[in-house]
């Protein structure tokens, strides 16, 4: 096959931090190309020096997201097919977040979110009891279990508006994950956890947009738990569980 | 050099829109309220006034103006019965579906109010 016969794709990549700017690249349009194939041939083949955050390549580890043409995607689940637009193709990092460098954002005010919406199991049960059988099919679990699939991707809270105007909200991937616990039998923080979620950052910030569901590589539903957690802190409230 | 531009490609899509219609309506219906308090007043001032104001509204421009105000209205109020729902009951899936289909209802009412003005 002669090179010249190929088709390439016209890709400009994000070069530096805060401060950049976009560098473009020619590389060879495959059979079934991923985004992160892309970033990957530019690394090893044009400039080494790129920096981007990959590991799984299988759409388990949640590593990977980054801007592609303007909206926010897993890249390594991402085909080129899907995403490229006139031959081109863009790729920064993730927004709403620092950048490292290049196509690395920083996920720790991500992370750090996640912790202040108590997103953390507290277990009702030491080691030495028996454990509790719990019923695939109460309501409970099956709400938990709507929201339990993240990967911590970061690309709801790239596609959030509501994070982008209010830097204090947890956002969509905390709060849902707070959901899967507020719903998880087995749990005994939910009143610390509530508490948080009827916060200054927490879910009455959201205006419903539905950015977040829409653009879920693990088609998760976050407006709908945050909308949960609203009735629910709610209820807390009235009852006078939280403040 | 330059700063990270906001890439915020999801802007535009239906739903989105669907949010920043129902903003901006709010914000068209908030500026229109003291233009109606303004009216109440001039009731309240006089006869005189008032009547000359009433004489003023069957203008067609000021017709069609209200015509606008009910679309603004019946926008904001489907669009806004739209978040409720999706926030007290349980999730169905099509919500681009009941934006489009809020949309439609809207400019349907819109009009009505026109033919019944016409
Ligand atoms: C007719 C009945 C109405 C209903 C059912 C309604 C419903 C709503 C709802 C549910 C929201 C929250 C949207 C969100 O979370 O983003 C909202 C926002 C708002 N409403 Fe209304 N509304 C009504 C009438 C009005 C009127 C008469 C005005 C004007 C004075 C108004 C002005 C606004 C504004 C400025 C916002 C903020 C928009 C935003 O934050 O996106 N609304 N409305
Ligand atoms: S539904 Fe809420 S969390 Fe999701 S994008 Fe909209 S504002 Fe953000
Ligand atoms: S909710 Fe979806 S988009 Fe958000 S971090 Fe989890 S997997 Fe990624
Ligand atoms: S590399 Fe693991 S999800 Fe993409």
């Amino acid at each position: 096959m002669s090179s010249a016969a190929e088709t390439m794709i016209d890709v400009r990549v994000w070069r530096g931090g805060e401060e950049g700017e976009y560098q473009s690249f020619s590389v060879p349009r495959r059979d079934s190309q991923t985004v992160l194939d892309v970033v990957t041939w530019i690394q090893r083949n044009a400039d080494p020096t790129l920096a981007y955050r990959f590991a799984c390549r299988v759409g388990v580890c949640g590593s990977c997201a980054m801007t592609v043409n303007g909206r926010p995607r897993w890249t390594c689940r991402t085909h080129v097919s899907k995403v490229v637009e006139d031959g081109r193709l863009e790729i920064g990092p993730l927004a709403n977040l620092p950048v490292i460098r290049d196509l690395a954002a920083d996920m720790s005010p991500f992370f750090d979110k996640w912790q202040k919406a108590e997103g953390t199991f507290v277990p009702s049960r030491t080691r030495h009891e028996p454990l509790e059988t719990i019923s695939p099919e109460s309501a409970e679990r099956q709400a938990a279990d709507a929201a339990i699939e993240c990967i911590n991707c970061g690309v709801c809270y790239a596609a959030c508006d509501t994070v982008r105007w209010s830097p204090e909200y947890f956002g969509p991937a905390a709060l849902n994950r707070s959901w899967s616990l507020v719903n998880d039998v087995r749990d005994a923080g939910n009143l610390k956890r509530l508490a948080a979620a009827a916060s200054n950052g927490g879910c009455h910030n959201c205006h419903s947009h539905q950015s977040c569901e829409q653009l879920c590589p693990k088609g998760l539903n976050p407006t709908a738990s945050i909308a949960g957690l609203k009735r629910r802190t709610m209820q807390a409230y009235i009852r006078g569980e939280i403040s | 050099m330059s700063a990270r531009p906001h890439t915020t490609g999801y802007r535009g899509d239906r739903l989105w829109l669907a949010a920043m219609v129902h903003r901006v309506s709010g914000v068209l219906l908030a500026a229109f309220l003291p233009l109606h308090f303004l009216v109440l007043g001039l009731a309240i001032r006089g006869e005189a006034e008032l009547d000359g104001f009433l004489q003023w509204t069957k203008s067609p421009l000021v017709k069609f103006a209200e015509i606008g105000l009910v679309l603004l209205l019946a926008i904001h109020l489907l669009g806004g019965i739209r978040v409720l729902v999706i926030e007290n009951m349980p999730w169905r899936d099509g919500q681009k579906r009941m934006a489009t289909l809020a949309a439609v209802a809207a400019v349907g009412i819109a009009g009505v109010f026109l033919v019944a003005l016409l």
